[in-house]
């Protein structure tokens, strides 16, 4: 395979920027069966995968493809399998540039393999197959509870119902899927092709969804371990309350947050006519953060007709958000204000939104992140014209679950606290993802999903 | 999930009384609580506070008033069909039901303004089982728009009815008879208002003047009501709070008003539009103008 190491990466095809700027079909195509097989070739199959050791959830990258370019895509499904359950989600979402293929050694003097874009191959061939291979283990007769139906959740509850356990996933939504539904756009992750599908298999093992519930409301930790019979319960119920600037004007008419402008949007299907929940964009729309959900939000404004800016206190090199998605941006013509930031949102005399004040920023000495902190420069205050500001300055854990369950302890900044195993300080009550970790990533929170899986198992065969 | 839906009756015009089977929120559900309702795969979640809620039946009760598509759309809805989502019971219980020992010994006016008058009954229910007392002032503009006025009747301790028209009992505004009761020397320790925004907003003024605590349940707008979207902002006693997690009771007082209203109407006019687009489509016309396709 030596020989093949000089072909270029295999380019993925994208839809036309102009054209998809205006509708919310997805950007990339994605590979099809030739390109991959291609792009699978390039693979040193190193001894010692640095991409293995990269991935969060350390899925056999050189093994998988391996299989791939054998032809045996079925192994190669079976092979992901084995680390990651949602395959063609992470194949989209996962920032590849930090982990597998940033580590990737052909990346050091060329371009590194496209395992992400190989993954969702696999990912999508194995939806399109219902290949499968599920192994489930005879019913135990034990029963889980699963907080959420995110990332976290969703890749829990499949592992132990592989295990044999009985699992039912409690959402508060009236959709199942957290923030792959509520969150992350259309154009980046198809829901209905991509979203329902993986959470059809995860079904098709026997875990069983309930919408409508609100644990800590209508049911709570308590009720699901004494009176419903679970034998312990894992909580995934991610990071959804958003932060504000707390900044003059930030309650005019027209400053919402991130997570309001995005569930219009991807749950309630604002964006088409023949649903009912309204959003608000008029003409100009200015987003406030650098982060994939900041990104999300300008490209969604973009898309609704608006023109649309990204504003960010620091330069371009910090921006949180994965590389991809800020090249996918520009092409769309998104604007992007650097070493910016808002001090005051302006309105006009009726308490709309008409613009944003800023100051210029300039960067100074790296703080506890590493990143160089910002610093305001003095008199460089200028006023933007908007008429939609989105806030994506990120979100906290709910604490609505940890107020409701006795024994429940988080830390300071209202995470769960649980061990590296995803146990909490409550007996029978396991945690992962956003809700212990922050926001963070889809493959993270499905790795601590699987972990805690895991742990749940050893928890209660202990216990038997 | 489907939630049948097994009485309706018209309370007012536009104003409909609906008990859902919803046997978990019934469970969980105390007074000054709300749920999230939808109607239909392309319904909006509305939030609408619960009237009513029987644990052993597995029933809530919730009083709509038709103000746009979205409760039209419910509010279409009969006996044997159903809901689609019900979620809740969502925000915090009142206060006295959550320090019951609080509430001892006390006297409550209530005041309920139109379809607010609804959840103000479960409340007074509450307080009524307890051996507490509790007054009741019910607001409307005219006679034929008073709600719940029976049920309210056999819990409250004096029922008051004031109409803008003098059509029923007290002829003017709640806060005019509430300055009257107290001109009379009615003693209360708290007022509870709910009703329209600007009517609590009035209520709030008068009871500031005589140093009375009083208590709103505010109507905002939300999208999930479990804190996601702060839709609900709203500031109280100078700081930014969340409706659906923080409230949706809070200190009448401290309430920004002018600020709620504002940003109640956030949606008005795409609301406006939007029922414009549905009523011209249930008249057989295909809009042209691009319109229905922004």
């Amino acid at each position: 395979m030596a020989n093949y190491r000089n072909i270029p990466r295999v380019p993925v095809r994208e839809q036309d920027p102009v054209q998809r700027a205006a509708n919310f079909e997805e950007v990339c195509y994605g590979y099809d069966a030739d390109e991959a097989l291609t792009e699978a070739s390039r693979c040193l199959h190193c001894k010692n995968p640095r991409c293995v050791a990269a991935c969060p959830v350390n899925i056999r990258i050189p093994d998988f493809i391996a299989a791939l370019h054998d032809g045996d895509t079925a192994r190669a499904a079976a092979i992901i399998g084995e680390d990651s359950s949602l395959p063609s989600v992470c194949g989209r979402v996962c920032p590849q540039e930090t982990q597998c293929e940033g580590s990737c050694v052909l990346g050091i003097k060329g371009e590194p393999v496209a395992i992400g874009k190989l993954e969702r191959y696999v990912g999508d061939w194995q939806l399109e197959h219902g290949a499968e291979c599920v192994r489930t283990a005879p019913r135990n007769g034990r029963r889980v509870a699963v907080v959420g139906s995110g990332p976290a959740g969703l890749a829990c509850a499949s592992d132990l119902a592989k295990m044999g356990y009985g699992v039912k996933v409690f959402e508060a939504l009236h959709k199942v899927g957290g923030v792959l539904v509520y969150g992350i756009p259309e154009f980046r992750l198809p829901k209905e092709r991509i979203v329902a599908r993986e959470i059809d298999a995860v079904k098709a093992l026997g875990v069983e969804f309930e919408t409508d519930v609100i644990v800590g409301r209508t049911v709570t930790v308590d009720s699901l371990l004494d009176e419903e019979g679970f034998d312990a319960v894992f909580i995934g119920s991610g990071a959804g309350l958003p932060r504000f600037m707390g900044i003059a004007g930030e309650n005019f008419n027209g400053v919402v947050s991130a997570n309001e402008f995005l569930t219009r949007t991807n749950l309630m299907h604002a964006y088409d006519p023949t649903y009912d929940t309204p959003i608000y964009v008029g003409r100009r729309v200015v987003v406030v953060g650098g982060g994939n959900v900041a990104m999300d939000a300008v490209r969604t404004a973009k898309r609704l007709g608006a023109e649309a800016a990204i504003v960010y206190r620091r330069s371009e090199k910090e921006l949180p958000a994965r590389a991809e998605e800020v090249h996918h941006a520009r092409m769309e013509g998104i604007e992007f204000r650097m070493l910016t930031n808002p001090v005051e949102v302006l309105g006009d005399d009726k308490g709309w939104v008409r613009g944003i004040r800023c100051v210029e920023m300039e960067l100074g000495e790296p703080d506890a992140s590493g990143r160089r902190s910002p610093v305001a420069k003095a008199g460089s205050e200028f006023d933007m014209a908007c008429d939609v500001v989105v806030m994506a300055l990120g979100t906290s854990p709910n604490p609505l679950l940890a107020a409701t369950t006795a024994g429940l302890e988080t830390d300071r900044r209202g995470c769960i606290s649980a061990d590296a195993e995803g146990a909490t300080t409550r007996e029978g009550v396991f945690a992962g993802g956003d809700a212990v970790t922050g926001a963070a990533t889809v493959i993270l929170a499905m790795g601590a999903g699987r972990k805690a899986a895991k742990a749940i198992d050893t928890y209660l065969k202990n216990k038997r | 999930m489907n939630y049948p839906i097994l009485e309706k009756r018209l309370l007012a015009e536009n104003i409909w009384s609906m008990t859902v089977e919803a046997p978990r929120v019934a469970r969980s559900a105390r007074p000054g609580q709300f749920v999230i309702v939808r109607a239909g795969e392309t319904g909006e979640r509305i939030p609408l506070t619960v009237a009513d809620y029987d644990a052993e039946r597995g029933s809530v009760t919730i009083v709509i008033q038709t103000i746009g598509v979205s409760t039209r759309k419910i509010c279409t809805l009969e006996v044997g069909e159903a809901l689609t989502d019900f979620a809740g019971p969502l925000g915090h219980p009142s206060e006295f039901v959550l320090h019951p020992d609080a509430a001892e010994g006390r006297r409550y006016l209530f005041i309920a303004g139109g379809v607010g008058t609804a959840p103000v009954y479960p409340q007074v229910k509450w307080l009524h089982e307890h051996g507490v007392r509790a007054d009741v002032i019910i607001g409307a503009k005219t006679r034929d728009m008073l709600i719940y006025t029976d049920e309210m009747r056999a819990v409250a301790d004096t029922l008051h009815i004031a109409t803008d028209d003098g059509s029923a009992g007290f002829h003017g505004l709640v806060t005019q008879l509430l300055e009257q009761l107290v001109a009379q020397g009615e003693h209360y320790d708290e007022v509870v208002a709910i009703g329209p925004m600007i009517m609590m907003k009035f209520v709030a003024a008068t009871t500031r003047k005589y140093g009375l605590k009083t208590t709103v349940s505010l109507n905002a707008l939300m999208v999930d009501g479990t804190g996601m979207c702060g839709a609900c902002r709203v500031t109280v006693g100078g700081r930014t709070r969340f409706t659906c997690v923080d409230g949706p009771e809070f200190d009448a007082h401290e309430v920004d008003f002018d600020e709620a209203m504002r940003r109640q109407a956030m949606y008005r006019s795409e609301e406006q539009r939007r029922a414009a687009i549905e009523a011209e489509r249930a008249a057989g016309h295909v809009c042209r103008i691009g319109l229905s396709n922004r």
